[in-house]
């Protein structure tokens, strides 16, 4: 069932690469088709595992041999992490095709990148077989390019292949290690379960755990390598910014917990203060550039490399706690930034073609567009992390962790959050409350479609619903960090060292 | 003693004795019965004429592939070259079908004619377990080659790169031959199976040590590695665009089957270390350098050119870097991994130098601005260029990056040392994130940036556009699900024991 | 179950409320105006409901409810009341409407106005009634967002500051806290505050924070910080001097309706945090600190006099005794921490004490908001001015006004038979047999806030009439119905104080037992 996430955004694609360009409407609803069955295949998925979860938090849903020379297996799995990801990148997905509704330039090839970048993340999260899902993380690569360099503004081509070519450069090293664990290991395959098992060696786990980990970080955001990420987001069409920040981040996050971390406990254990230091600085250094951006959008851009700090942050702790806590914020974070920048990008810049926060300030947007200002406002609360959404529980938790793994860095993160409050205030001022007396002859601003309204709602109510009862998810999450699972349990069965 | 059994003979070299057969009717039959068509019209009749001898020539293939257990023969046809020579057989087709788009020459039948007789001497190349006869064969496909790209009589750059094109490679052909004959001097063979076995006991002396780097520049120059590339440029950028298609695809092909069966068989027992850290003289280590060079050179040059046949023309060196460690790994792993990133590079070329004639054709130019906005000018077009482009560039679902994955990964686990050949493998992969740049500045061009006012809409003939999409459906699905190649390498492989 | 979730409803029906009356469309601002007062009279209606329903004779928690929420993170939706707890809902219950009134008049969006009173009401409830601290939490921060866009978008001109300002300073100590809480549920496993206290109680506490290795610094110091954080979150919510300096502002910048709320409602956010989470849980920490804890208190009163001396602005005035008044419940609150044996004098001097805070948590409310009210209407009448000395002889041309204002002031100043009085008394008398210095020196602070209200009373009301007000109207009818109530209340409480010294009594002697006594 879940795999039908994975095709029916593959088939959307071909089926839009098969339409007539001049059919915009057809093109929008095939996507909406494909991103909403997407998402019930998501739901179903979880509400199938919740009820009838697998003894050995593992479900597995196809496994077939595909090139036995190599040990390559179709191996599509979840576990609650996974389910979790997935339901995230469903809500997205949708949510993104309704903010999408404005694209008339190339509709059809717009969407059709789309449902390629979304397939490319589903299938990331739902392979076991490293090699497949390394496939999957590469096909996502393509359609972010092209997604930016065609419908995005703002330098788009040197933002589009930055991020190409950080994401490449990031995967190159998941290849290498990849390739050197698979000769190591010695399995003859590579399968995830198998891998698990494998006692890699102290001294080859010291250097091939950054390779991967960084590897996969930098998408991210890890700092320093997290300078494609503003630039992309800006860059990019309200869509892609929204699965970029939303998703694409995601899965640089998934990868180093899915198979960095997993696979090389060791490696973990020696670089763990390190990335711990590397993911504070990201917490504070993205808040504070995002403190004096001019450009709405760059703020929202580095409040993400900011956020997705804590989910590292949380990784590197080695607690139950923290790391369920990281895979929340993957969740919420998620949804937040998604609605960010849908109202940045989708319901302010296209009506104002400005971003510049000064100029915004002018016009005074709350009583042209209530309901954008409404909207960031909560978008905005649920960022900074008040209780009641979702962003709360899970830098609750991931605080939590570090209080125990390193108290200092709790210490630091809470004032990273405090600075992230002061951010938000002020772009939220500036944008929507502005003081200046208003412009007297104010071009009229289309009122907020009924796509738009939707889609906020949906991201909206999920922050919501995931803040009070967070349960949901850690249902899903924590067996798969219990230290008798099977895969991750490795994490948190304390004999790391 | 054994008598000659010449009908079992024709029998085993039933497909070249066809192809030779269909070169010489495509020649008299567009000599005599087409004089007086129109140029395409007598095209599409060779074009054909070549696709049709070339199918009966791999039927053939197919239905005669037993392997011949005397190792002492000049000609080995097991199923592992006839393998190699149906994929040679197809790259002839394709560029047949592409050639169809191009108007560079009145002398069709001739052209045709050519491509025959140069896949011809790609088939007895590969073959071939005799350094004459492997002399013979590749001196036979590079006259063809050099006559083909000087086709196009009334472009003069076509002409130069001929020109130079035949000078470096008679140069080349003299180290190879210069080289042989030290190996003959020294071993007193010239089948390469006996040659192994005369090496195999024996220490590593100078002049073995100079034989084998001037074969080995010899082979270079056909496999267009660095230091040895310089041609290449000149050759694919002056070349009628479905020559080069050949030169690129089939030629290369061949080339490599040929190195890998001088290095693998015939030098067998010599080879040296590709890792630092144990260097021994012999092959392996002169690999390691013609792989390192390739594969910076080409890619780093490869990002300042503005005209897509030169883009692929580095782009080839640069690939020619990424199949040595295949080589250097010496294993079975590492002929397939090399074999099967041949045939599906080969495929990707043809089909990029398809796109490349259509366009040339309609635009008269290759420079990237022909190709501004081709995503509005001809979608399936810009599809297709987008499917080899990002095959080379070794991204999944395509071919391009399951060859890669398979190389390195024969790489890493080469018999040496564990990890053995890593450091190439990272090497390789910081290249390939280079090389996705200029992929993506060409395809940005394609794609991203709108056509200029007044463009023309691009329209191929139907055979060519089919032609073109089956090739990028050909390498999508072979990246897809590459053990449908795999499997028929290994059980071949394991037959022929190369 | 027979207490029909009596406190849920409570909490969750403004928060519907507030739904209702932002869907409302521009034209129908009189029926939003009308169905918000009803949902908060409603809400009145319950809170007094839930007073006659209290047992006044049991010290436990009553109307509990408690469900598993976030079991992985000891989360669990519980709530209920005590004394302390009841009292302040029947607070909030009685403010939001009397603020509802006083913002009557607010022509601007007044649907998204009312729906976030009604929200920030919510909020309070849930406050004052949870009994976890992520349930707690939520609504802590809950009231934060309405009261924010309350002054941002109906303040006075320096509105937008003033509202950063407020939400950033308490933010931090909201950080400051959740951190600390952080150290807690990893030293413990849980936030339920009943269970924490249990658990300072027997030390088991002090054991998990051990668990905490933090940079070689030793547990003592360790427990210490993590009482900071837990301290400075209330301290600046109520304000302790230092943490103040956003009040002014945000108080002055503020909406008559909001400055009532904020002043009545949400200033006591912070008291009752010291009384439900920092004193319980922090019992060793808080002795260890009383001394420094004390001086801050003193000096919360004696500066805050003396500055709402110096201030021009009638608002600002307010605001500054409105500090004062609560710098007394501190006192009151730390005076009763000191560990004095378990003689029944000192017991009885505590218990008074404590009463005192609890009365005067509750008068002030009143009496401040009733305040806040009054300066507004003037405001008002003066197009907008509300300086001390733009005024004079009022009490010529509107006597009810003067009449129902004085009333205000003096139960401020805590004249005997006015509210006002029996709270501060009953803290001075326990405080000053607990701490005698301290308390001296507070005194000096009771004794400037006399000479300030009273110099409010002689500029504004006496002297010769200001000739450019002759013509202001007295209160009209509305008004005087707004007003009158409230006043009455303070009358009545001042008279007869068992009211609420009966609820609030046996919670008292509930906590000597268990946490102002304990050695």
């Amino acid at each position: 069932m879940l795999a039908w996430t994975i095709y029916l955004s593959f088939f959307g694609m071909a089926v839009l690469m098969l339409l007539p360009a001049d059919r915009p409407r057809a093109a929008r609803m095939i996507a909406l088709g494909a991103t909403l069955a997407g998402l019930a295949f998501a739901v179903s998925g979880v509400l199938q595992y919740r009820n009838h979860p697998p003894a050995d938090t593992i479900l597995t849903i196809t496994q077939v041999t595909w090139l036995r020379s190599l040990g390559l297996q179709y191996f599509l799995a979840a576990d609650g992490i996974s389910l979790t990801l997935v339901l995230l990148t469903g809500i997205v997905a949708v949510a993104g095709t309704l903010f999408s509704w404005n694209v008339e330039h190339r509709t059809k090839e717009f969407f059709a990148f789309y449902l390629a970048l979304i397939g490319g993340v589903y299938g990331v999260f739902l392979s076991f077989d490293l090699f497949l899902l390394f496939v999957f993380y590469e096909i996502a690569i393509i359609p972010k390019y092209f997604l930016i360099a065609i419908w995005g503004s703002t330098r788009k081509e040197y933002g589009a292949m930055k991020l190409a070519l950080y994401s490449f450069i990031g995967s190159a090293m998941v290849l290498v290690g990849l390739i050197a664990t698979y000769v190591v290991a010695g399995t003859h395959s590579f399968n995830l379960l198998d891998w698990v098992q494998v006692p890699f060696p102290r001294s080859f786990q010291v250097w091939v755990f950054p390779l991967m980990f960084v590897g996969f970080a930098i998408l991210a955001g890890l700092w320093p390598f997290h300078t494609w990420a503003p630039t992309g987001h800006v860059a990019a069409p309200t869509a892609a910014s929204m699965l970029l920040a939303g998703v694409v981040m995601k899965l640089g996050a998934y990868g180093a917990l899915r198979v960095a971390m997993t696979l090389f406990p060791m490696g973990v254990a020696v670089w763990q203060d390190p990335i711990a230091i590397l993911a504070l600085i990201g917490i504070v250094y993205g808040a504070l550039v995002a403190l004096v951006q001019q450009d709405f959008k760059f703020v929202i851009g580095y409040s993400s490399v900011s956020h997705m700090g804590f989910v590292l942050l949380g990784l590197m702790t080695l607690q139950t706690v923290g790391l369920s806590g990281a895979v929340l914020q993957m969740f919420s974070h998620g949804i937040i930034a998604g609605l960010l920048f849908a109202v940045v990008g989708r319901m302010v810049y296209d009506r104002t073609h400005t971003r510049d926060l000064n100029a915004l300030e002018e016009m005074r947007l709350s009583k042209a567009l209530p309901f954008a200002a409404g909207t960031f406002v909560v978008a905005g609360a649920a960022s900074m992390g008040l209780p009641g959404f979702s962003g709360f529980v899970a830098e609750l938790q991931v605080l939590i962790g570090a209080w125990q793994a390193f108290p200092s860095y709790a210490v630091l993160a809470g004032v990273g959050i405090i600075i992230g409050v002061a951010y938000l205030l002020r772009a939220q001022q500036k944008a929507f409350f502005g003081d200046m007396p208003e412009k007297p002859a104010e071009p009229a601003l289309d009122p907020i479609t009924i796509p738009e309204r939707l889609g906020a709602l949906l991201l909206l109510a999920t922050t919501v619903a995931v803040g009070l009862y967070p349960q949901f998810l850690l249902d899903l999450i924590l067996p798969a960090f219990h230290p008798n699972a099977p895969l991750m349990g490795v994490l948190t069965r304390g004999g790391v060292l | 003693m054994n008598t000659v059994n010449y009908l079992g003979l024709l029998r085993l070299l039933a497909p070249e004795t066809v192809l030779t057969i269909t070169g010489l009717i495509v020649l008299f039959f567009d000599a005599g019965v087409m004089r007086r068509q129109s140029i395409p019209r007598r095209q599409q009749v060779a074009a054909f004429l070549l696709s049709a001898g070339a199918m009966l020539a791999i039927g053939w293939s197919r239905h005669y592939s037993l392997a011949d257990p005397n190792s002492t023969s000049m000609l080995v046809i097991d199923p592992l070259t006839q393998l190699m020579k149906q994929v040679i057989l197809f790259l002839t087709i394709f560029t047949a079908l592409v050639s169809l788009e191009s108007k560079f020459t009145p002398h069709v039948g001739e052209y045709f004619a050519l491509l025959a007789l140069a896949t011809l001497g790609m088939m007895f190349l590969v073959s071939s377990v005799d350094l004459l006869m492997l002399f013979v064969s590749l001196e036979l496909t590079s006259l063809s080659l050099y006559i083909l790209t000087a086709f196009q009589k009334d472009k003069l750059e076509s002409s130069e790169a001929a020109l130079k094109y035949f000078l470096l490679g008679g140069v080349s052909a003299a180290f190879l031959l210069f080289g042989m004959s030290w190996v003959y001097g020294l071993t007193g063979e010239t089948n390469l199976i006996r040659i192994a076995g005369q090496l195999r006991d024996r220490a590593t002396d100078p002049v073995l040590l100079a034989a084998m780097v001037m074969m080995l520049i010899g082979l270079g120059f056909k496999i267009a590695a660095a230091p040895f590339h310089l041609w290449a440029p000149d050759v694919y950028q002056g070349a009628p665009t479905p020559s080069a298609a050949l030169i690129a695809s089939g030629s290369k092909v061949a080339g490599f089957f040929v190195l890998a069966r001088m290095t693998l068989a015939g030098l067998a027992g010599a080879e040296g270390s590709g890792v630092w850290n144990g260097f021994a003289p012999g092959w392996v280590p002169v690999l390691a350098v013609l792989a390192v060079l390739s594969m910076t050179l080409g890619n780093l040059a490869a990002i300042a050119q503005t005209r897509v046949k030169r883009l692929l023309a580095y782009s080839a060196i640069a690939h020619a870097g990424y199949m040595l460690p295949a080589l250097m790994a010496h294993n079975t792993m590492g002929t397939i991994a090399l074999l099967y990133y041949v045939t599906t590079y080969a495929l990707t070329m043809v089909g990029a130098f398809g796109v490349v004639a259509v366009v040339e054709q309609q635009t008269g130019s290759d420079a990237y601005d022909a190709f501004t906005g081709l995503s509005r000018r001809s979608p399936a077009l810009a599809v297709c260029l987008l499917v080899f482009l990002l095959s080379l560039a070794g991204l999944p679902p395509f071919a391009g990056f399951f060859a890669k994955f398979y190389v390195f990964t024969a790489a890493a686990s080469a018999s040496t040392r564990s990890l053995g050949l890593l450091w190439l493998v990272i090497l390789a992969l910081a290249m390939s994130v280079v090389s996705l740049y200029y992929y993506l500045q060409l395809l940005k061009q394609a794609f991203a940036v709108d056509p200029p006012a007044g463009a023309k809409i691009i329209r191929p003939l139907p055979a060519t556009l089919f032609t073109l999409v089956f090739l990028a459906l050909l390498v999508l699905l072979l990246g897809a699900l590459p053990h449908l190649l795999v499997n028929k390498l290994q059980a071949a492989l394991v037959v022929s024991g190369l | 179950m027979s207490q029909l979730h009596l406190i849920s409803i409570l909490t969750a029906l403004p928060a519907f409320g507030a739904l209702v009356v932002a869907g409302f469309d521009a034209p129908s601002k009189r029926l939003a105006r009308g169905v918000g007062l009803a949902f908060s009279l409603v809400s009145l209606a319950l809170a007094l409901a839930l007073w006659a329903r209290f047992n006044p004779e049991v010290t436990e928690l009553q109307f509990v409810e408690r469900h598993r929420w976030i079991p992985s993170l000891g989360v669990d939706y519980f709530v209920g009341v005590d004394g302390l707890g009841l009292l302040m809902v029947l607070l909030t219950g009685l403010l939001v409407p009397f603020s509802l009134l006083a913002s009557w008049k607010i022509e601007e969006k007044p649907q998204l106005y009312f729906a976030l009173v009604l929200l920030l009401e919510s909020g309070l409830f849930g406050t004052f009634t949870a009994l976890n601290f992520f349930h707690w939490f939520i609504f802590w921060e809950l009231s934060l967002i309405p009261v924010f866009f309350l002054i941002k978008l109906w303040g006075g001109r320096e509105r937008s500051q003033a509202a950063t300002q407020f939400f950033i300073y308490t933010l931090v100590g909201s950080v400051a806290m959740l951190l600390a809480f952080q150290a807690i549920f990893l030293a413990t496993g849980t936030f339920n505050f009943p269970e924490l206290t249990q658990m300072a109680h027997d030390r088991r506490l002090a054991n998990g924070l051990l668990k905490i290795g933090w940079l070689d610094m030793p547990p003592r110091l360790i427990a210490l910080l993590v009482f900071g954080g837990v301290f400075l979150g209330f301290a600046v919510k109520v304000p302790l001097i230092p943490f103040h300096t956003w009040l002014p502002v945000a108080y002055a910048e503020a909406p008559t309706g909001v400055s009532m709320l904020l002043t009545g409602a949400m200033s006591k956010m912070g008291v009752y945090g010291f009384l439900r989470v920092l004193l319980p849980i922090f019992p060793e920490q808080t002795r260890a600190m009383l001394t420094p804890l004390m001086a801050m208190a003193v000096v919360t009163i004696v500066y805050s006099a003396w500055a709402a001396m110096a201030q021009k602005d009638l608002k600002r005035t307010i605001a500054y005794s409105s500090i004062n008044h609560l710098g007394y419940c501190l006192l009151g609150l730390f005076a009763a921490m000191k560990t004095m044996g378990s003689d029944a004098v000192w017991l009885n001097e505590k218990a008074a004490a404590l009463n005192g805070v609890l009365l005067q948590m509750f008068n002030h409310g009143l009496s401040a908001s009733a305040l806040f009210c009054c300066v507004g209407l003037l405001a008002e009448r003066s197009g907008g001015r509300r300086g001390l000395d733009d005024f004079g002889g009022l009490r010529k041309v509107m006597p009810v006004f003067c009449g129902l204002m004085g009333i205000a002031l003096f139960s401020s100043l805590g004249l005997p038979g006015l509210n006002g009085f029996i709270g501060e008394f009953l803290i001075f008398k326990g405080a000053f047999a607990l701490s005698p210095l301290a308390t001296a020196v507070a005194t000096l602070g009771l004794l400037l806030t006399a000479i300030f209200l009273l110099n409010i009373l002689q500029k504004v009301f006496s002297g010769p009439l200001n000739e450019r007000w002759s013509q202001m109207p007295d209160l009209s009818a509305n008004e005087r119905a707004m007003l009158m109530p409230v006043v009455a209340l303070m009358l009545a409480i001042g008279l007869y104080p068992q009211l609420l010294l009966g609820v609030i009594n046996p919670t008292v002697v509930g906590w000597i037992k268990q946490i102002f006594n304990y050695v």
